[in-house]
């Protein structure tokens, strides 16, 4: 028994051997990039076709959430060169130094990005030093028309027990916690104990309502006719309403988060100017319109919003305009507010 | 021949795995230690483990138990009349068989988990079948249901397969001894072919006791991320909280069950050994 065992391990190591040895040569001649993005965030395709251009070899890997991407990191800035955090997100690593700032003079392209989305990314990267905006959007609730018979305009409807295991509730800390607290006329970005405990509560009174706490699978699960209710992001939401015609999207009246995804260069990252062109080519006018076509999250790239079909250029789910909007962003909260929002949210996720 | 008979040789021959074991189990083992018995700032404490009496956290622990236990114990009343028939059977048809029992593992444990989601969901496949014969649909997903049905699926082939050797292995001339001797058949069960297979028992409870406590992508799945495992909460320590202290010392308590475990299969094995 403990022979075979053996033998068994060495063929695995030699195994791995092999698989290790395979990794060390290039595939093409303008080198490497590691690039670490959201799942399903960009069209596949695209990546094939700077390859091409370029010459320059793709190690593409996604992420599921912002913290997620955060403690990998964290550990070592180095493993990737470009990726595409949210808003609050590069805040806290800008302070921890885990970014490196921009030489926009090698991403020409980036004067494409619409002045607004410049100006909105001061708040998480002053002087726009760090960041190059990839794509926007609000959060909202996305529901089922054929399930839901009455007016959608209050995130209250979260709370309402017909709805009961028909709900889809984000499993990510800031959005979960951004419903609970906006819904109590808190900030969104509160640090204040007392407003959290009440925002936690409020989930944990929630929680036997949830069918599911996903993220992905929002999408899928409302297509799919699995659920009346689900917090979402705009860009899922235009997506969803092609294959399913009985979904709507509502930004709730009591308002809601606004958040940008952009593109940083890690602070240990060995292939900077690879990075510099992947960064130009996502900005150039005709891949942010294939990129916006294929995910369908807001393209902040006003030269690509010229190409749009004037039918989505002016809905107000691709495109809102924000000043209708009662919106915030996510701020980076310190060491001290994380804590808060992490152990309050294990309290949600523990409770039953 | 002789050369691989010599002690240099063999060790030689043991280094890749030595060097394997080194690496992977006691780097990572010392790591987890070191960090768990840790603060932030390097100092000694014994916080982290403690902080396993936190409700939420003993609750997940406690569940984390429950449902492993029902797990192992449902594996195994489908492994033992298995592997019972399975070694009855002609070695020809059994080998068979078994490759039947073995072939789903060759596909991504997290795949097949991901299709019993499918499988399971509201509208889903098993739903939409039951649905055309007029039968009541059945809402499992998203509740321990699901996670143990998800822990038996998975696991079931750890369990069959050292049930199924150690009784295989039963001298057909004792069972035939015993009759002989007027036993009936269900005396020969309990008295000469039940103890013989006690070890087999035992290692296939080790493992499904153990990969059943410590998961968190079955709970994640099929649970719908609402019923926390002691496997989740260590999971999000890592890649939510990013507090490796807590993490690690909450590792450390979940080993220490997996210990007790361990020391008792080494017990019987000894046991087994001796009767053998």
């Amino acid at each position: 028994m403990m022979k075979k065992r053996i033998v068994s391990m060495v063929l695995l190591s030699a195994l791995a051997a092999t698989a290790l040895s395979g990794c060390g040569s290039a595939q093409g001649t303008g080198g490497k990039l590691y690039v670490y993005n959201w799942g399903e965030y960009i069209d596949e395709d695209v990546i094939t076709d700077f390859e091409k251009e370029t010459g320059i070899d793709v190690i593409y890997d996604m992420f599921e959430t912002n913290e997620i991407m955060y403690a990998k990191l964290a550990q070592d800035t180095s493993a990737y060169d470009v990726v595409c955090p949210s808003d609050y997100m590069i805040q806290k690593m800008i302070r921890n130094n885990l970014v490196q700032p921009l030489n926009l003079e090698n991403i020409p392209n980036s004067v494409n990005i619409g002045e607004q989305y410049y100006k909105e990314s001061e708040a998480f990267d002053p002087g726009n030093l760090y960041s190059v905006p990839y794509c926007w959007g609000t959060v909202g609730i996305l529901y089922n028309k054929t399930m839901v018979d009455e007016v959608v305009d209050s995130w209250d409807i979260l709370w309402d027990e017909k709805y009961s295991g028909q709900i889809l509730m984000q499993d990510s800390v800031r959005d979960a916690f951004m419903v609970s607290l906006i819904r109590n006329g808190y900030s969104q970005n509160s640090t204040n104990p007392d407003e959290i405990k009440v925002a936690t509560d409020d989930l944990i009174a929630q929680k036997p309502l949830v069918q599911a706490y996903v993220i992905d699978q929002v999408r899928d699960k409302m297509i799919g006719d699995e659920a009346a209710l689900g917090v979402i992001y705009s860009g899922e939401a235009i997506y969803t309403f092609r294959e399913n015609p009985n979904l709507e999207y509502v930004v709730p009246k009591e308002g809601t988060n606004v958040w940008i995804d952009s593109w940083v260069i890690t602070k240990g990252s060995k292939n900077v100017s690879n990075a510099e062109k992947w960064i130009n080519y996502m900005c150039r006018p005709d891949i942010a319109l294939r990129n916006f076509e294929y995910i369908t999250y807001s393209t902040p790239n006003v030269a690509a919003q010229e190409l749009i079909d004037e039918e989505t250029r002016n809905s107000e789910i691709a495109f809102p305009d924000l000043t209708k909007l009662k919106t915030e962003a996510y701020k980076y909260l310190g060491e001290e507010g994380d804590k808060l929002y992490n152990d309050a949210w294990m309290q949600v996720k523990s409770a039953n | 021949m002789k050369l691989f008979k010599s002690g240099r040789n063999a060790y030689l021959m043991a280094s890749p795995y030595l060097a394997w074991a080194v690496i992977f189990i006691l780097v990572p083992l010392a790591m987890v230690v070191y960090y768990g018995f840790t603060d932030g700032n390097g100092s000694f404490t014994l916080n982290n483990v403690v902080r396993i009496s936190d409700p939420g956290y003993f609750k997940a622990l406690w569940r984390s138990i429950y449902l492993a236990v029902i797990s192992t114990l449902i594996c195994f009343l489908i492994a033992y009349p298995l592997g019972m028939i399975l070694s009855s059977m002609k070695l020809s048809n059994n080998a068979f068989l078994v490759t039947l029992f073995i072939l789903p593992m060759w596909m991504n444990f997290l795949l097949r988990t991901l299709t019993w989601m499918t499988l399971l969901e509201g509208k889903g496949v098993i739903n939409t079948l039951l649905d055309i014969v007029h039968l009541p649909a059945i809402n499992i997903i998203n509740t321990p249901g699901a996670i143990i049905l998800g822990m038996v699926y998975n696991f079931l082939p750890f369990m069959i397969l050292p049930i199924y050797n150690s009784l295989s292995r039963i001298d057909e001339n004792i069972i035939n001894a015993a009759r002989d001797l007027g036993a009936d058949s269900v005396q020969t069960f309990m008295r000469i072919t039940l103890p013989l297979s006690v070890p087999g028992i035992i290692s296939g409870i080790t493992m499904v006791f153990i990969p059943a406590l410590t998961t968190f992508a079955i709970s994640t799945m099929l649970g719908g991320s609402k019923i926390l495992l002691i496997g989740n909460i260590i999971e999000q320590q890592f890649t939510l909280v990013y507090d490796w202290h807590l993490g690690s010392g909450l590792s450390i308590v979940l080993m220490i069950f997996i210990l007790i475990n361990m020391i008792v299969q080494a017990v019987y094995d000894k046991e087994g050994g001796a009767l053998g």
